[in-house]
């Protein structure tokens, strides 16, 4: 059987920048499988500006920040087989996968990485009423329909959810000439960035209806319209509360969820909070010398950050195939009071190195505390001004404070 | 005149009044930051951004592209129509100038590399 020192399963962002690090981190041989055609994940498609802010210090559009890394692994001669699906993994470290030239495969890995991005949530997981007429579209594929294949899907839309993806689209279909005539959000605060809903929605004039849902579709063969209602608390449509768009396309915007099909079929534990795989720092998963990152691992709003964490999931994949990796002590890091997650929810204490930990919270939250603690002992406390669930909070557990970590520690976000 | 602006610089967002007298920003309120004054003076005077959209090319595949420094707020829906009125021959380099001086000075920039 053929092997590899690393394999990594996806080329997107995540993908793209573990590969790198796993080879410049001394991996002897390093593999990417991707189904596309083409390398670059979903930044192909995301054409608007805003990424890279943080690692390039400049506002890169989507292909731009691939662009960097296809470059990259291009340099080191990095393999890469394109319209290759995988089909499974095992515990052996096994990859079985499937294309065109080679037939059904199978590859035995040392390493493998798991970045096989998320996908967005569907209409179907949404119940609403009404008959299902052409026009419902994911923004995800109203994207690629517009920025990749240069169609545009309707003129004029109604949007259901206000994610980052939903407003972007918002201002794309706008642009295009199509009519925006509302954006719909269930909650009673937008998840998206504000710098989205300045530039995507109020620029353009387009009303966000906050702690609004639709509740019906109309349209035979083509939406017609939907009827919009104000919900309760409890987010139940309140009666009276109608109001009537009539639109020709409705796109979907309401979340992501991590593509763990092959994790979970391996065995692999998954935290029903991230929807990803259980993580120690390293990206390691339960099963030795599996690793995962990026938005298959969390949802991250920010590709800045997927790409640093497919960089510590690239060196550890690297070290343990060289077999490099000591021992670990792992204990757990759960999410206390207004925390929706952390990650890693497992902490080596032999780790011997600073730990970022990432997490989210529930509701916006002002002037909160950060505290993290650990046997009655509260090892890291901070202030800070504003909290939201739409933006990707961290902290830095210095390594000298692993020690400190008990079987069992609480990350929590107090006040506001 | 006032001019309520929404500052983008940071999650709080604050809601930043700008007064104007004589076409002059005589007042800058509710900023939390010298940021977000900064921010809601520029966005006041002179709103500028860049714009990212796709062109097609001569065998129908569309490339995406921006502008080459951000253009003024009103004279974005100009820039996209320019745009969508023209096509450009393959194959093209990231970063290769496909439509110079579109309007203002502004060039239209390719963002991949298509053969």
């Amino acid at each position: 059987m053929t092997e590899y020192a690393v394999v990594v399963i996806g080329g997107g962002p995540a993908g793209l920048a573990a590969a790198i690090k796993a080879w410049d981190s001394g991996a002897e041989s390093v593999l990417v499988l991707e189904r596309d055609t083409v390398l670059g994940g979903i930044l192909n498609q995301c054409i608007h500006n805003g990424f890279g802010l943080t690692r390039f210090k400049e506002s890169l559009t989507g292909p731009e920040y691939a662009w960097r890394f296809i470059e990259e692994v291009k340099k080191r001669g990095i393999e890469v087989w394109t319209d290759t699906t995988v089909l499974s993994i095992d515990k052996e470290k096994r990859v079985f996968a499937i294309n065109s030239e080679r037939g059904v495969f199978s590859i035995y890995a040392k390493s493998i990485i798991l970045a096989m991005g998320c996908r967005e949530r569907s209409k179907g997981a949404l119940n609403i009423a009404g008959s299902r007429p052409s026009g419902l579209f994911s923004a995800g594929t109203a994207q690629k329909y517009v920025n990749v294949k240069g169609w545009l899907p309707g003129r004029e839309v109604v949007i259901l959810g206000s994610g980052d993806i939903g407003l972007i689209m918002a201002r794309r279909m706008t642009l295009e000439g199509a009519k925006v005539r509302a954006v719909c959000e269930i909650m009673p605060y937008s998840s998206g960035l504000k710098r989205n809903i300045v530039q995507c929605l109020d620029d353009f004039d387009i009303p966000l209806y906050l702690s609004h849902t639709i509740v019906e579709i109309e349209g035979r063969d083509r939406v017609s319209g939907v009827v919009i209602a104000k919900v309760d608390e409890n987010r139940k449509p309140i009666k009276g509360t109608e109001k009537r768009f009539s639109c020709d396309t409705v796109l979907f915007s309401v979340g992501l969820i991590p593509e763990n099909e092959l994790t979970a079929q391996a065995g692999i534990k998954l935290s029903s909070q991230t929807k990803g795989a259980v993580v120690d720092q390293n990206r390691e998963t339960e099963i030795e010398g599996v690793f995962a990152c990026g938005n298959v691992l969390h949802v991250h709003d920010l590709v800045d950050f997927v790409s640093e964490e497919a960089e510590i999931a690239g060196k550890s994949a690297a070290d343990y195939a060289n077999g490099v990796r000591g021992e670990k002590d792992c204990v757990e890091c759960v999410a206390g009071e207004s925390v929706g997650y952390v990650l890693p929810q497992l902490i080596d204490r032999k780790g011997g190195e600073n730990v970022k930990l990432y997490f989210r919270v529930r509701k916006p939250i002002r002037d909160g505390e950060i505290r993290l603690e650990s046997g009655g002992v509260t090892i890291f406390s901070k202030r800070k001004k504003i909290f939201t669930p739409g933006e990707m909070e961290s902290i830095i557990i210095k390594k000298e404070d692993l020690a400190k970590f008990d079987s069992k520690s609480v990350l929590s976000v107090i006040g506001g | 005149m006032r001019k309520r602006i929404i500052c983008t610089e940071c999650p709080l967002g604050c809601e930043v009044e700008v007064e104007l007298t004589n076409g002059e920003v005589s007042n800058v309120i509710g900023n939390g930051c010298i940021r977000g004054k900064i921010y809601a003076t520029n966005e006041t005077l002179s709103p500028k951004r860049m714009v990212t959209t796709t062109m097609r090319t001569d065998n129908g595949v569309m490339v995406p592209v921006k502008t080459s420094i951000p253009v003024d707020k009103t004279l974005v829906f100009d820039v996209i129509k320019l745009i969508n009125k023209s096509t450009v021959k393959l194959p093209i380099k990231i970063g290769q100038i496909l439509i110079k001086d579109v309007i203002d000075g502004v060039d239209i920039i390719s963002t991949a590399c298509l053969e």
